[in-house]
């Protein structure tokens, strides 16, 4: 008999911390799925952000640093440059890739760095209390914009792949989310190319997921979902970008 | 990496860099600021030819960001800068004295508060010596007061680094930085001790996973690491004081001085000495742990002695004589400010009006 689902060796057994509904808990889970099936993880080495994900190594079973608030790619730069051989890759935020760190992200994928970058989008700061991310959309309400975003003052939300798009030290760049099984499963195939790529050293590859936090969008784990669909993929288009 | 066992003419910012290269320094992330550029300068030129990574930085958060990825990898790394720079590494410093890890950071002191200027100055000896960023953390502090001890204090700060896991800083200043010297490079063999961690990040074969890291969320964890970071720092302050003395036997006099105004010192000490003069000069290397006990020994000592800080500063270094010194004998304070420095007869008043 064949065994067709099991639990991933490069994720651990313990109990999550992450709220009802949250997309970090999938993520982590398809990268574990891909770390295994490339047959990586004893040379894998994931950085972790700071935000909700910050204990990421708590549940990765492989080796892992911690990054200050915005400086993954600082952290991942240098383990890829001092060690060529591991397949290092960062798991970042909203805010800690496009807001504090933005300036380590584009230079990290101007350099073209052959790194893996799993950018984790969910709208909102959820470590901190739910308040606006640069990828908040216009009008969503949040605890730093009670009357929801507006353009004055506050901008439009970041787009970050796109902007990442025009250097050419970028080799891929995809936008996927977790909203519905199809789109996980196409969510693990862009985050297995973000490593295949790297494997192949072809440089910087950067997976930005659309990912639900219910706990700061004021919804239930479905009404999230469907928010994603019907509201932030108008935003947020699916698709390779680069 | 230059020969061994050769005189070489070089800057302080150079010999910090070749004397790294020589300790086995294996990453150099950097970002330029004067008066500290020839260091990521000769960085640059020189590292690769040795095996080591050279990363010229986006901005200073990148650069002792990228030393903390690196030294969780096992590989001796640094970064320098100078004052506005400094200030801006000290979370990454926090996280790395957090995390345990070993790194080198210089600082080419420069005038301040603010952009200040470009001329010397140790103005940051507080934040060297106390911490500087958030936290109950040390990281050992080394000022080399001549270009051969610039190039001398890498291999003991990459040691005392990857020895105790923390964070050892250089304080250097703009003229000890600028200044040439021949340098008597020392030896065959790589000047720091081995570096092979167990806790290093990297091919997880036949291990359990490594995690670098300074988060510890569960009540009570934090404080014990913080317990056992408090542990180490005491058998530092015991073990690892480091100073220089001169004609501290008779002097009625002691001045007190690192770096740069150290050597200003020592020159005048001995004019004056020649002069029939009974002054000395104490030299702290170690700014943190401050060595105490060789105050102490001043201070039991028989003969009634006053000292004389001198530094290019408001007397930061002043308060840690003051502390040990406690009040048992006078102690005295000259010192000029934002890029200043105390002229030889300003120093020679002040010493003669306490004789
Ligand atoms: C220097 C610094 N500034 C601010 C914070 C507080 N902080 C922690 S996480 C975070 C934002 C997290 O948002 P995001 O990156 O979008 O991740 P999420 O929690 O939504 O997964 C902030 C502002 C910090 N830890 N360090
Ligand atoms: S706050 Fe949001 S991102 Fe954070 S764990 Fe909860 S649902 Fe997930």
């Amino acid at each position: 008999m064949k065994k067709i689902f099991s639990h991933p060796r490069s994720l651990r057994k313990v109990t999550t911390h992450y709220c009802p509904g949250c997309g970090h808990g999938i993520a982590h889970r398809l990268i574990s799925e891909v770390v295994d099936e490339l047959g990586i993880r004893e040379k894998t080495i994931g950085v972790a952000p700071v935000g909700c994900a910050v204990v990421a190594y708590d549940y990765w079973d492989f080796d892992c640093s911690e990054a200050a608030h915005g400086r993954a790619l600082a952290v991942a730069t240098a383990i890829k440059r001092v060690k060529p051989k591991t397949i290092v890759f960062t798991y970042q935020g909203d805010g800690d890739l496009a807001a504090i760190g933005t300036n380590e992200t584009i230079h990290a994928a101007n350099r073209g760095e052959n790194l893996t970058v799993i950018f984790i989008n969910n709208a909102v700061y959820g470590m901190t209390g739910g308040q606006m991310a640069p990828t908040t959309l216009v009008g969503q309400k949040t605890a730093t914009t009670p009357k929801g975003r507006e353009v004055k003052g506050q901008g439009y939300p970041l787009k970050i792949s796109e902007m990442l798009k025009v250097l050419p030290g970028v080799k891929y760049l995809e936008r996927v989310s977790l909203h519905s099984p199809q789109e996980i499963l196409k969510a693990k195939a862009a985050i297995k190319q973000a490593f295949l790529n790297q494997i192949q050293g072809k440089g910087f590859s950067l997976v930005e997921i659309i990912s639900p936090c219910p706990t700061y969008w004021g919804m239930s784990p479905r009404q999230s979902l469907n928010w994603i669909k019907e509201v932030m993929l108008k935003e947020f288009p699916l698709g390779r970008i680069k | 990496m230059i020969n061994n066992l050769k005189r070489v003419l070089m800057t302080g910012n150079e010999a910090i860099a070749e004397g790294a290269i020589q300790a086995g320094c294996g990453f150099y992330a950097g970002y330029p600021i004067t008066p500290q550029n020839e260091l990521i300068a000769y960085m640059a030129a020189h590292l690769a030819d040795s095996g080591g990574v050279f990363i010229q930085a986006e901005s200073e958060l990148a650069a002792i960001n990228m030393v903390f990825g690196a030294s969780a990898c096992g590989v001796r790394a640094m970064t320098s800068s100078s004052s506005p720079g400094i200030s801006l590494k000290q979370e990454g410093i926090s996280y790395i004295a957090g995390a345990q890890l070993p790194a080198v950071i210089v600082n080419v002191m420069r005038g301040g508060p603010g952009l200040g200027n470009i001329w010397p100055s140790q103005a940051d000896y507080f934040q060297a010596t106390r911490g500087g960023g958030h936290g109950d953390y040390r990281s050992i502090v080394l000022a080399p007061s001549t270009v051969q001890e610039c190039y001398e204090c890498m291999p003991l700060a990459f040691s005392l680094a990857d020895q105790y896991r923390m964070p050892a800083i250089i304080l250097s200043d703009g003229m000890l930085g600028q200044m040439m010297e021949p340098v008597l490079m020392r030896s065959h063999k790589p000047l720091a001790i081995s570096h092979k961690p167990k806790w290093a990040l990297g091919n997880s074969k036949g291990r359990s996973p490594n995690v670098a890291k300074s988060f510890y969320l569960r009540e009570g964890d934090l404080e014990k690491v913080n317990l056992l970071l408090q542990k180490k720092y005491k058998t530092i302050e015991a073990k690892e004081q480091r100073y220089q003395g001169q004609y501290l036997d008779d002097a009625k006099v002691v001045l007190v001085a690192y770096g740069t105004m150290a050597r200003i010192i020592k020159s005048i000490t001995h004019k004056l000495r020649g002069q029939g003069k009974k002054v000395g000069l104490l030299r702290p290397i170690t700014l943190w742990p401050f060595p105490v006990q060789a105050f102490e020994r001043l201070a039991l000592g028989k003969m009634a002695k006053k000292f004389l800080v001198v530094e290019m500063s408001a007397g930061q270094m002043l308060e840690d004589v003051k502390l040990v010194i406690n009040g048992r004998s006078a102690v005295g304070f000259l010192g000029r400010l934002g890029g200043g420095m105390p002229s030889e007869e300003e120093i020679i008043k002040n010493i003669t009006s306490l004789l």
